[in-house]
């Protein structure tokens, strides 16, 4: 046997049967690439490309919402966090849940009864349009962009995980196939493609997720303590620490402070995702927009219920010191867990899961992205809202689809094999500190203006992105991204406990400061709107 | 694209896709006693609502992140207060959820239908 084959195979999960993983995975793009197909047929208007005819119901809606945000680092890293970090990775799943109710109770129905496509217009309904639309696109690009760019170099790790490629042209060339297949799904399926893509996506996750929890449990007679009991004694030495909070975060002050601002972060950054927002455009009423969160709440609750005991399962039945050790790390132990309990087949089969997981996420965001650059961007800044060929907007929008596209393969190449978990810290804290306070702003106080608008959004930029910058995430720590140097001042690897509130302050501020008088008129049609659905965008029927 | 309103550059994002009622209607909506209401029981239930789930959120943070021997104390087998705690906090999203729907499709869906029925069918 090749010495070289022998080393290759050791990289990759022990069992793993690299041609069954990437078969599954073909099957699963087959069959997705003809729903592709088939939806892109009545795709010929912007409302269809960027809305989907606004002709989803609100449980698809919700089950695609929960396979857009479900993300690889969701499935395999929270339950890699639990079960070698113990308690503190479940910390986690409590932000990333709760935060929907921010989404639920204050953002959803308002935003679908008041916008066409993107964040932006909302945020620009009663300001001055093209420099609030020119922010706000700025900010939905800037988010889209380094979640994108996490997911895809984290395509790489998975590669290697999982079908045991370790040279770095493989898994070049593997991330340029997701990235690939993301840009045909947009291209072709528009949102109704790719939301057909997220809801298979979920349905496959969740029952995944759902077969190993209860295949897990019944190991133990679903006793859940005997499973604790278990993950604990596999633990060894440090297996006691695994049931209570503090082993990741609990360090010392900075650290318990950064978990702090991490959970600011976290509960306050997904109502202001601009892919979780454009998803509720894509249902015919403001109430189907509610019923579709309150289906994704469900779904999300569930799955990160199951992850709690699939994190203490391959804890308890693979051990914290084998999933360490595993090419991969934290990230195998959902993997591995599936190996211990069907062996090959279902490890393959949560290999596809998780493949299918970045490719619909990333086709989430690849969509919003470019729905952001022609609508707010093209359509309304450049050409002034003046496109005489309403063809021409979806053009502009599949053509950057194809730019961003193009872009996030040559990122993800550059940044495969990096530290690049903080860039969705990055994302979540830009959603929350940019985004959360001029939608909250711009939705429920009155005098807010533009000025305000503009400062709370570059404000909330600017500071979030130079903490981050100047933070141990990027330079002086060893697990930063550029390791040897160190200009780093701001102690906190996420900046959310400073940003979120400067961010706001900044949108006071600017409103009260600024001599702009109230647009009175356009205030009251955009509450009234708001709150009725009146006139509001209908469903397109074909 | 519509040309309904005078200024290009100030165009709300819904105009364009049918004949919206005028300013003044708008204004004179905003002010009648049934969107008064509306918009009261709206903020009534969602305002103290977020307050409420936000607090008990960062309780648990902040319980979880400087209460460690508390969090550990167990309560049932293998089962500790940080457990029990953390899966409250999906409990009470879960609560809340429902009672959020169910809050708006009483008392909230009904006027903000009769008001919209009242806009759109006076503009048409």
């Amino acid at each position: 046997m090749n010495v070289s084959v022998v080393a290759q195979a050791a990289q990759s999960v022990e069992g793993s049967n690299p041609a069954l993983n990437i078969g599954i995975f073909a099957a699963f793009v087959v069959v997705t690439l003809v729903i592709v197909f088939r939806a892109s047929r009545n795709t010929k208007t912007a409302t269809d490309y960027y809305a989907a005819g606004r002709a989803f119901t609100g449980p698809q809606n919700g089950i695609a919402i929960a396979g857009d945000y479900l993300s690889a680092a969701s499935f395999l890293g929270i339950a890699g966090a639990i079960a070698v970090n113990g308690y503190d990775g479940f910390l986690y799943s409590i932000g990333f849940l709760v935060a929907w109710l921010v989404a639920l109770l204050l953002v959803a129905e308002l935003l679908r009864n008041t916008g066409r496509f993107t964040m932006a217009d909302v945020l620009s309904f009663r300001m001055r349009q093209r420099p609030v639309r020119t922010a706000a696109a700025l900010s939905t690009l800037t988010v889209s962009f380094f979640y994108l760019l996490a997911q895809m170099a984290g395509a790489g790790g998975l590669v290697a995980l999982l079908l045991g490629i370790t040279d770095r042209g493989y898994q070049a060339l593997v991330i340029a196939v997701v990235g690939v297949l993301m840009i045909v799904y947009v291209l072709v399926g528009g949102m109704k493609g790719t939301t057909w893509v997220q809801i298979i996506k979920a349905v496959l996750l969740v029952i995944g997720a759902a077969a190993m929890t209860l295949w897990v449990l019944g190991r133990y007679g679903f006793n859940l303590s005997g499973l604790l009991g278990d993950a604990v004694a596999k633990g060894g030495a440090a297996g006691e620490a695994l049931l209570n909070p503090g082993k990741q975060y609990g360090a010392t002050g900075t650290s318990r402070l950064d978990f702090l601002s991490l959970g600011l972060a976290l509960v306050l950054g997904t109502a202001g995702l601009p892919h979780v927002l454009m998803r509720f455009y894509t249902v015919p009423t403001a109430k189907d927009a509610r019923r579709s969160v309150v289906w994704a709440i469900w779904l999300i609750g569930i799955f990160y219920l199951f992850t709690l005991v699939l994190g203490y399962g391959a804890g308890a039945l693979v051990g914290p010191q084998r999933i360490s050790t595993a090419p991969g790390g934290v990230n195998s132990a959902a993997p591995l867990l599936a190996q211990a309990l069907g062996g090959p087949v279902l490890l393959g089969l949560i290999a596809a899961v998780a493949f299918a997981t970045i490719l619909a996420v990333v086709a989430g965001l690849t969509i919003t992205a470019s729905a952001s650059f022609a609508h707010d961007i093209y359509v309304n800044v450049i050409k002034k809202g003046q496109v005489d060929d309403k063809q021409q907007e979806v053009r502009v929008a599949r053509i950057t689809a194809v730019v961003i596209g193009l872009v996030s393969i040559v990122g993800g190449i550059v940044a495969n094999g990096q530290n690049v978990a903080f860039l969705v810290a990055l994302a979540f804290a830009v959603a929350a500190s940019a985004n959360l306070p001029t939608i909250l702003y711009s939705l429920f106080w009155k005098r807010f203006n533009t000025t305000g608008a503009l400062w709370s959004i570059y404000g909330g930029l600017a500071v979030t992105i130079v903490l981050i910058v100047f933070s141990p995430a990027v330079s002086g720590a060893k697990n930063a991204m550029f390791p040897s140097v160190d200009f780093h001042w701001f102690p906190l690897p996420n900046p959310g406990i400073v940003s979120i509130p400067v961010s706001f302050l900044l949108g006071y501020l600017g409103t009260v400061l600024s001599k702009e008088p109230v647009n009175q008129a356009k205030y009251a049609e955009m509450e009234v709107r708001s709150l009725t659905g009146a006139g509001a965008e209908k469903a397109v029927s074909h | 694209m519509s040309t309904t309103e005078s200024t290009p550059g100030d165009r709300g994002p819904a105009a364009g896709t049918e004949q919206g009622p005028a300013a003044e209607d708008w204004a004179r909506v905003q002010s009648s006693p049934e969107f008064v209401q509306l918009r009261q029981r709206l903020r009534s239930f969602v305002f103290p609502m977020t307050g409420l789930f936000l607090a008990w959120y960062l309780l648990y943070v902040l319980v979880a992140d400087y209460a460690h021997g508390f969090m550990s104390i167990k309560l049932v087998g293998n089962i500790n207060i940080g457990l029990v705690f953390g899966l409250l906090q999906f409990v009470s999203t879960f609560v809340i959820t429902a009672l959020y729907v169910r809050y708006a499709n009483r008392r909230l869906d009904p006027v903000a239908e009769r008001i919209r029925q009242e806009i759109e069918g006076g503009a048409r």
